[in-house]
C-alpha cells in the first residue's frame, strides 16, 4: 500500500526535541495576545441577554461620546461590507442584523483608547430588544409551530468541504442532512440472530484553548491584514475576501504561536467582527475575549442518537442502523461537514454489509456549534461502541474476541466508494488487550473495556509548500499549516532533513502568513503530517532535482552522470555537498534553490479520505457504589499512525485527544437551562486535571507505514479522543452492572443508575 | 481614562532586579507585568483563579497574578518565567526536562506550569509522584493529558538532587 518502506531513517523516526521547545519554556514565545501595533485601539463587545429577539433599536451615542472612545459599531452600520459569512453557509452575521438568535451573541462593539475604557462604554449603549420565542433542542426546532431562525434563503460556502448539497435556509430550522445507505437493513434485522437497540445522547463540549479567542485587524487602502490565533487562515481569507470585496492578495491573515485549537479555532471566528472594527476605526484594532465569552463563541455539536445493531448466528455483524439529531445552535459553521462526519463515522471501523444512517443538524438559539477534535466522531462512537459490548453481552461473547472478529481488515472496501481500510486493527487490539490485561481477574467494582474508532480524516488534498535551500546548506520551509502545538515545526523539518541530507537544527520553518506562505487549506482532521509532510518531500526532491542540473552545469557533464548521495551529489572522482552545488553555480556564495510541491486529489489522494484515522484505547476503572464517582485506574491508547515521524509527539497527541474524551466521559458538558449556559466559565464548567490522571498509562504507536503520507505515515491527533466517552460507559457496566447512555457519566447519573438498578 | 482611578506607586523586585514604578491601584500583577514591563511570558487565561496559566513567585509562593493586586507586591521578591534561564543562557533544571520529555504542546500554559513545579521543587526538592499532582492541581494543561509534566518534575528533581551534590 505505501508508495515506499524505508527504515534507515537519519532524522524521521527520531523523538527529536521540539524546535519551538526553548521558546516556549523561557516564556518568549509569542501569541496573538502579545502583539501590538502602533496606534492600536482595543474592543469590547456587547452581547444578546435574549436566545431570540428582534432588536428594535440601537442607540450609540452615550456610548460614543465617552471620552476615549473612538467608535462603536453595530449591525447597522455595515453598508458597504457583505456581512454575512461562512464556508459552509453564509448565514453569520458578523454582528447581530435585526435580530439576534442566542444568548451571547455579538451585538455592537466599542473600539477605545485602552480595554477597560471599552468595556466601560458598553453599558451605555441602549438596545431595545421584542422578545421572540426560542428553541434549545433539536426537538424543539423541528415542532410545527417552532419560530423560524433563519428565514432567509442562504447562499451555499464554496468552500464547504463536502460534495453535497446544503440544507439549510429552505424554510424550516433543519441546518443539513445527510444519509448513507447500502445493502437491506430492514431484511437484514428480520434475519438477525440478536439485535440491540437504544438511545444516546453525547454532550455539548468546550475546547478550551486556553488562550481565547484574539485577533488584531489593520484594514486600510492596503487591504485587510489580520493577525489571528485561527487554525485554518486560509479559510479565513477567503471569508475576509467577501465581506470586504476585495482580492485575495489584499487580504493577508498572519497566525503566531496558537495557544491550542483542538478544532475550535478552525474556520472564521472572531476576525470579522475585528475587521469590521477596524474599518469603521480607521486603526489597528485588537479584540481579546474572555474564557467566558469564547464560551458563547463555540462548542461542539450535542448529539441525540437512536442506533441499532443486528449479528447473525455466526457473530458477524451484519446490519446498522442510526438516526441522529445534532443540535447545531444559531449558526452552521461547521457543523454540515460535522454531520457528514458523523454519519459516516457510525459505521466505525466495521465491515457491516446492511448500513442506513440518516442524519439531521437543527438550528437551535444556542451558542454556535463547529468543529471538534475527532468532529462528529466521538458523538457516534458513543452508540456505536457502546452497541458492541451490548451486543457481545446478549451473544454472550467477549467482547474483545467479538471486536476482533468484525473490524475492517487491511486492504477491505468496507465502505462503498472510499479508500480501502489502511490501518491494522487486529493487531492494534491485540496490543491494548495485552496492554489493558484484558483476561487478568479484576477487584470488585473494577471494570474494564476495550474499544476502537475509524474516522475519514485528512479532510480535502489541497496543500502547496515551499522548500529553500540556501546557499550554506541550510533550508527554510514555508508551510501554511500552523503550529497549534501538536509540532508541525518540528516534524516538517524532521522530513526535509531527512530527505536534503542536512541537519536537523539548520531546517527552520516560516508559516502561516497567507502573504508569504504558500497555500494549504487547513490545519485539522489530523491532515498535516501526511499532506503537509508529503509537500514538503516533494518539494525537497523537487530542490534535489534542480540541484542535480545545477551540479552538471558546475562539473560542466551530463545530467545522466550525476548521482545523488545524502547531502550532495557524486560524479565519478568529484563530490560536492548542496552548499558547493549552489555556490558553484551562481559563484557567490549567496543565492538558494526553491523547491516547490503543490498536492491535490490526484494520484495516491485522489481517493478521500486521505487515510483512516484508526486508534484504539483500552481503560480499567473503579466505581464507588456509595457515591457513583469513577476512578480512572488505567489508559491505554494505541494509535495506528503507519510511521511516527517523531513518536514521542505522536504519543502525546495520543495521550492529549485521549484525556480529552476522559474528560467528557466523566463530567465535561455545557448545560443549557432555559435561555442561558449556565455553566459558561471555567469555574463551573469541569475539566481535567493533575488529579484526574489515570493511576497508569501505557502508550503504544502501530507502526506498518501503510499510509499514504511521508514513508507511509497516516494522521493521528484526533483518534484516541473518540472512543473514550463508550470505553467509560462500558468498563462501568462490566464493573458495576449498569448501562448508561449519556456522556458525562457523572458521579449523580451512575448512582442514580445504581439506584435503579437494586429496585 | 478610567473615572476616578488612582495612580500608586510601587517598588518591587522583579526577577532579582529592583522596579520602581507607577500603576493605577485596580491593576493587577498580570496587567503591570505584560502591559508596563513588556514580560509576556506570564499568560492569562482564565482570569478568574482556576487555571494556574499566570502563576508567578511572590516571595517563593505560587500566586494568581491575574487575580493579584500588583500593589500587593510592593516590597516582595517577584519572580516570573523570565528570570529563570541564567544569564549565559543555561536552562534551569525544570525548563530543560519540560523540553526532555515533551511535557507542553501549544506552551499556554507552561510559563505557568514551570513557575508552580519551581516552588513545589524549592520546598520540596524530592516529591513523590502524588505530591507533584496534589501541588500542581490548581494548573491546567489542555494539551499534554498531564503525563509527560509530572515525567518532567520528576526529572528535574532529580537533576537538581544531583547539582547540590556537587
Amino acid at each position: 500500500m505505501s508508495a515506499e518502506k524505508k527504515t534507515d531513517f537519519h532524522v524521521v523516526n527520531h523523538s527529536i526535541p521540539r524546535r519551538d521547545g526553548r521558546v516556549k519554556v523561557t516564556g518568549k514565545a509569542s501569541y496573538v495576545a502579545d502583539l501590538k501595533l502602533i496606534g492600536m485601539a482595543y474592543a469590547k463587545v456587547l452581547r444578546s441577554p435574549y436566545a431570540h429577539a428582534k432588536i428594535v433599536s440601537i442607540d450609540t451615542s452615550r456610548a460614543a461620546s465617552r471620552p476615549g472612545v473612538y467608535c462603536v459599531i453595530t449591525g447597522n452600520d455595515l453598508e458597504g461590507l457583505n456581512p454575512y459569512y461562512g464556508h459552509a453557509v453564509k448565514d453569520h452575521p458578523l454582528l447581530a442584523i435585526g435580530k439576534v438568535r442566542y444568548a451571547g451573541e455579538p451585538v455592537a462593539a466599542v473600539v477605545a483608547i485602552d480595554e477597560r475604557t471599552a468595556f466601560e462604554a458598553l453599558e451605555f449603549i441602549d438596545v431595545k430588544y421584542e422578545e421572540l420565542k426560542a428553541v434549545f433542542t433539536p426537538e424543539e426546532a423541528l415542532a410545527k409551530d417552532a419560530p423560524l431562525l433563519h428565514e432567509k434563503q442562504f447562499e451555499a460556502g464554496a468552500l464547504r468541504g463536502f460534495e453535497g448539497e446544503v440544507t439549510a435556509g429552505k424554510g424550516t430550522n433543519i441546518c443539513q442532512q445527510h444519509r448513507i445507505q447500502w445493502g437491506d437493513v430492514e431484511e437484514a434485522f428480520k434475519k438477525a440472530a440478536a439485535i440491540v437497540e437504544g438511545e444516546y445522547y453525547f454532550p455539548m463540549a468546550y475546547a478550551y484553548a486556553m488562550e481565547p479567542y484574539v485577533a488584531i485587524a489593520d484594514v486600510t487602502d492596503q487591504g485587510v491584514t489580520v493577525y489571528s490565533s485561527a487554525q485554518h487562515p486560509f479559510m479565513v481569507r477567503h471569508d475576509l475576501k467577501s465581506i470586504f470585496n476585495l482580492p485575495v492578495s489584499k487580504v493577508r491573515l498572519i497566525v503566531p504561536f496558537v495557544g491550542g485549537g483542538y478544532g475550535s479555532k478552525s474556520y472564521t471566528k472572531i476576525e470579522p467582527l475585528v475587521a469590521a472594527c477596524s474599518w469603521k476605526a480607521k486603526r489597528p484594532v485588537k479584540l481579546q475575549l474572555t474564557v467566558e465569552e469564547a464560551m458563547l463563541t463555540t462548542r461542539s455539536d450535542d448529539a441525540y442518537t437512536w442506533m441499532r445493531t443486528a449479528v447473525d448466528a455466526k457473530g458477524k455483524i451484519i446490519a446498522r442502523q442510526a438516526k441522529i439529531y445534532m443540535n447545531t445552535g444559531a449558526y452552521a459553521e461547521n457543523s454540515p461537514l460535522v454531520v457528514e462526519k458523523s454519519t459516516n463515522r457510525c459505521v466505525g471501523p466495521y465491515a457491516i454489509p446492511n448500513v442506513l444512517i440518516e442524519n439531521c443538524s437543527l438550528y437551535t438559539n444556542t451558542v454556535p456549534a463547529s468543529s471538534y477534535r475527532g468532529f462528529g466522531c466521538a458523538q457516534v462512537t458513543l452508540p456505536g461502541e457502546s452497541q458492541i459490548d451490548e451486543l457481545a453481552a446478549k451473544i454472550g461473547k467477549d467482547p474483545y474476541e467479538f471486536r476482533l472478529a468484525n473490524v475492517a481488515k487491511p486492504g477491505e472496501e468496507f465502505f462503498p466508494k472510499m479508500r480501502p481500510f489502511d490501518g491494522t486493527l487486529k493487531e492494534d487490539l491485540e496490543i491494548a488487550a495485552k496492554a489493558i490485561g484484558w483476561k487478568n481477574p479484576l477487584p470488585e467494582g473494577h471494570g474494564r473495556s476495550i474499544a476502537c474508532s475509524g474516522s475519514d480524516a485528512g479532510a480535502y488534498p489541497l496543500t502547496s509548500t515551499v522548500v529553500r535551500m540556501h546557499a550554506d546548506g541550510s533550508v527554510t520551509i514555508m508551510t501554511g499549516s500552523t503550529e497549534l502545538g501538536q509540532g508541525s515545526h518540528t516534524v516538517l523539518p524532521q522530513i526535509a532533513a531527512e530527505e536534503l541530507g542536512v541537519p536537523f537544527d539548520n531546517v527552520n520553518v516560516v508559516s502561516s502568513d497567507t502573504a508569504i506562505t504558500p497555500y494549504d487549506r487547513s490545519t485539522g482532521a489530523s491532515r498535516t503530517t501526511t499532506l503537509m509532510g508529503s509537500a514538503v518531500l516533494e518539494a525537497s526532491r523537487e530542490a534535489i532535482q534542480q540541484m542535480v542540473v545545477m551540479a552538471a552545469d558546475v562539473l560542466k557533464v551530463k545530467v545522466e552522470e550525476i548521482q545523488v548521495v545524502r547531502g550532495g551529489v557524486r560524479c565519478g572522482e568529484a563530490q560536492l555537498n548542496w552548499s558547493e552545488v549552489i555556490t558553484k553555480f551562481y559563484a557567490l556564495p549567496d543565492g538558494e534553490v526553491i523547491g516547490r510541491s503543490y498536492i491535490r486529489k490526484s494520484g495516491k489522494f485522489s481517493q478521500l479520505p486521505v487515510f483512516w484515522e484508526v486508534a484504539c484505547t483500552g481503560v480499567e476503572v473503579s466505581v464507588d457504589q456509595e457515591t457513583g464517582k469513577i476512578t480512572m485506574e488505567k489508559l491505554v491508547t494505541v494509535g495506528d499512525v503507519g510511521l511516527a515521524i517523531n513518536p514521542a509527539l505522536a504519543e502525546g497527541q495520543d495521550i492529549g485527544a485521549a484525556t480529552m474524551g476522559m474528560g467528557i466521559g466523566l463530567f465535561e458538558e455545557l448545560v443549557y437551562e432555559g435561555s442561558q449556559l449556565v455553566n459558561g466559565s471555567i469555574l463551573d464548567y469541569r475539566l481535567p486535571r493533575f488529579s484526574d490522571l489515570p493511576k497508569e498509562v501505557e502508550l503504544h504507536l502501530v507502526q506498518n507505514q501503510d499510509g499514504v503520507g511521508p514513508y507511509g505515515a497516516k494522521g493521528g491527533g484526533e483518534a484516541s479522543l473518540n472512543s473514550m466517552a463508550a470505553n467509560i460507559a462500558n468498563a462501568v457496566d462490566r464493573a458495576v452492572g449498569v448501562r448508561i447512555r449519556q456522556a458525562p457519566l457523572t458521579p449523580e447519573r451512575v448512582w442514580r443508575a445504581l439506584k435503579e438498578k437494586k429496585k | 481614562m478610567t473615572d476616578g482611578m488612582r495612580i500608586v506607586a510601587l517598588k518591587f523586585q522583579l526577577n532579582g532586579k529592583p522596579v520602581e514604578m507607577e500603576c493605577e491601584a485596580e491593576e493587577t500583577l498580570a496587567e503591570v507585568l505584560r502591559n508596563h514591563l513588556n514580560l509576556n511570558g506570564t499568560k492569562v487565561s482564565c482570569e478568574v483563579q482556576v487555571c494556574g496559566a499566570c502563576t508567578v513567585l511572590v516571595d517563593g509562593l505560587p500566586v494568581s497574578s491575574c487575580t493579584y493586586l500588583a500593589y500587593e507586591a510592593r516590597g516582595k521578591n517577584v519572580a516570573t518565567i523570565e528570570g529563570l534561564e541564567k544569564p549565559d543562557g543555561t536552562l534551569h533544571p525544570l525548563q530543560q526536562a519540560f523540553i526532555d520529555d515533551f511535557a507542553f504542546q501549544c506552551g499556554f500554559c507552561t510559563p505557568g506550569m514551570i513557575m508552580a513545579a519551581k516552588a513545589l521543587l524549592d520546598e520540596n526538592p524530592q516529591p513523590t509522584r502524588a505530591e507533584i499532582i496534589h501541588h500542581m492541581d490548581g494548573n491546567i494543561c489542555r494539551c499534554t493529558g498531564y503525563v509527560p509534566i509530572v515525567a518532567a518534575v520528576q526529572r528535574a528533581a532529580g537533576v537538581m538532587a544531583k547539582e547540590s551534590k556537587k
